[in-house]
């Protein structure tokens, strides 16, 4: 009969016995289960950011930008010709069949007061389907409407940033500030959405309606004009379907024939960034194919020990034999002994890892996250490890002859 | 019936292409209670003799009963069970585990037997008291005399309260008043236990020790006499 507690007991023991062995066995354990602990949380991090940033941004996003105009054989960029309209924002959201929301965009920087604080901020001028488009919902107040939009009110809704450099702490609800020296009210507060991918502060802003925007703040060259205008797609299925749609839409708008360049430019965003995402993952892979190649070699460590430690200890197995230690005795002996050497240093290698990844993202800024799965998991190998590379030296030892043990110098 | 009995028993080395015979067609029968001294010149088989009498080792031919069971149709965790249960083993060289308190080798044999941790203990310290070294307990080997070792070693033997007890050269590590000292407990232990004791040496005098001496010369038995008790 095996002694389950007794075995583990004698397991014990002779791991105490060679506490420097037994330390320096478990270092390659320790150091493979940080390492894929430590390298996996730099990968989540990075894809979490970037998940985290793409539905910041709203997701199954379309950007239609005005088209280049060329001056004296200089072209100027696209944006710089005005030809998007008020009229193929409405037309967009009423004919395209894949498109969920269109909202256009009139903007600009402009200098805020409220009171004795002033601040520079940009403001956007657009209808109430932008917060739907960017799936930005209010922390504070209300949207403003179509009313709103139709009779040019001078209303506002301002982004955390704003709120914070004017108010401190101060409830804005209700308060007229100014933009460009013309009074609006405060009608809501945008909930905090931190950075844009490209490092932008999204919430350094302030929604107006579009109109008052064309009249009040920026003007136009001809009237309805607008800089920009965010489409939202039904799914991500349909992102494909919206952009084609849209642009042949706009092409009939804008009357172009076959043979001409679009005087518009139609960028897919959410593509852009899946495919940033996607090769963040690939990342997260490799790093912890690389963590688990040090596992691997921490796992050979053990073995290897454990082989030395049943050569050094061929006597003992035979005194042991000889009082009557069965073949499973011996075995788990030196499997619990493999075993323990790993889970103990699968342990101390998540401490390892997990402080580690919070002191890298400390020094390095990068953000880390110690998903539990990844704990979970490389605990789990690390156990593998130790009955995989403990099974055959344990086996080695148990095929001993007693006396043939017994004798050994 | 015998406590064992060993019919023609064979046992055949190859050491390359030279066959070694250590034993041949050896019969012998040794009863309960038996002191018996195994002796020969060195290369004789009596070591061999021993070691597959304790099952530590398999003979190549003929047959081993041990209180009437074929020991040679057993098979592996059957013959450690019967180490365990059946036999002590006393060494020249003590094989003692170092590094390991002196209870907890004379423990080792009740582990195997999944005895729970108060019995181990309580019957280990019986065994020590036994063999007169109480106090001793937690003492390490390195820490302890030859003799003293060889205490501890005859207490493992005695702790499963095992019906034989087989000694290869018990004293031979061991200067003659110490010697005196265990051969003496081995013929306590004979007379107050009827443990069965089989003892191998090629000294003389200790082998007066014993009531019976059986002597081997070339893998066979010359001499299988009773003597008086010294």
């Amino acid at each position: 009969m095996i002694n389950l507690p007794s075995t583990f007991r004698i397991s014990l023991r002779a791991l105490r016995v060679n506490k420097m062995r037994s330390a320096l066995t478990m270092l390659g354990i320790i150091i493979g289960v940080g390492a894929v602990i430590a390298m996996l949380a730099v990968g989540t991090g990075a894809s979490r950011k970037i998940a985290a940033q793409i539905s910041s941004m709203g997701s199954n996003l379309l950007m239609i930008l005005p088209g280049s105009t060329t001056s004296g054989g200089v072209r100027m960029g696209a944006g710089t010709q005005p030809t998007l309209t008020m009229g193929d924002a409405e037309a967009i959201l009423k004919e395209s069949s894949a498109v969920a929301e269109a909202a256009p965009v009139l903007n600009g920087v402009a200098q805020v007061v409220y009171r004795h604080q002033n601040w520079s901020t940009g403001v956007v001028g657009t209808t109430p389907g932008m917060l739907e488009v960017r799936d930005w919902p209010l922390a504070l107040g209300r949207p403003f409407t179509q009313q709103d939009v139709k009779s040019a009110t001078k209303v506002c809704l301002l982004g955390q940033t704003v709120v914070d450099n004017l108010f401190g702490g101060m409830d804005p609800l209700g308060q007229i500030i100014r933009i460009k020296k013309i009074p609006f009210t405060v009608i809501g507060v945008l909930a905090t959405k931190g950075q844009s991918p490209q490092g932008q502060d999204q919430d350094d802003t302030i929604y107006v309606p579009v109109t008052t925007a064309q009249k009040k703040l920026f003007g136009t060259s001809f009237p309805g004009m607008v800089r920009i205008i965010m489409v939202k797609a039904k799914s991500a299925e349909e992102l494909g379907a919206a952009e084609r749609q849209v642009t042949e839409l706009l092409k009939q708008r804008h009357r172009i024939g076959p043979k001409q360049d679009n005087d518009f430019t139609v960028r897919n965003l959410t593509q852009f960034m899946q495919a940033a995402e996607q090769s963040s993952k690939v990342m997260t892979i490799l790093l912890g194919a690389i963590g688990s190649v040090s596992l691997l070699v921490g796992g050979i460590g053990i073995m290897n020990i454990m082989l030395v430690s049943v050569t050094e200890r061929t006597r003992e197995i035979g005194i042991r034999m000889a009082v009557g230690a069965k073949t499973w005795d011996i075995r788990l002996q030196f499997i619990i002994e493999a075993l323990t050497l790993s889970l103990i240093g699968g342990v101390a290698g998540i401490i390892f890892g997990v402080s580690g990844s919070k002191i890298l993202s400390i020094l390095t800024g990068w953000p880390t996250v110690v998903s539990p799965l990844s704990v979970v998991l490389s605990f789990g190998f690390s156990g593998l490890v130790g009955i995989f590379f403990g099974f055959y030296p344990a086996y080695k030892a148990s095929n001993l002859n007693p006396i043939d043990a017994l004798r050994f110098e | 019936m015998f406590l064992i009995e060993v019919r023609e028993l064979r046992k055949v080395y190859s050491l390359g292409d030279i066959e070694v015979n250590a034993l041949m067609d050896v019969s012998a029968t040794i009863a309960k209670g038996e002191f018996v001294a195994v002796m020969g010149p060195s290369g004789s088989g009596k070591s061999t003799f021993m070691n597959v009498l304790g099952c530590l080792d398999q003979p190549t031919g003929g047959q081993y009963l041990l209180e009437g069971i074929d020991v040679g149709k057993l098979s592996r965790d059957d013959l450690a069970g019967i180490r365990n249960k059946k036999i002590g083993f006393v060494f020249q060289g003590f094989n003692l585990l170092s590094r390991t308190s002196a209870i907890e080798n004379v423990e080792i044999p009740l582990l195997y037997d999944g005895r729970h941790a108060r019995e181990r203990r309580e019957r280990a310290m019986a065994a020590l008291k036994s063999v007169g070294l109480e106090g001793r307990e937690h003492h390490h080997p390195n820490q302890l005399s030859g003799g003293q070792q060889q205490r501890v070693a005859i207490a493992r033997a005695l702790v499963n309260d095992a019906p034989i007890l087989l000694a290869d050269e018990p004293t031979g590590n061991l200067d003659t008043k110490t010697s005196a000292e265990i051969m003496e407990l081995f013929v306590r232990l004979n007379a107050e236990s009827s443990i069965t004791i089989i003892l191998v040496t090629h000294e003389p005098d200790i082998a007066t020790y014993s009531r019976r001496q059986i002597k081997f010369l070339d893998g066979r038995i010359v001499s299988d006499e009773m003597t008086g008790k010294a």
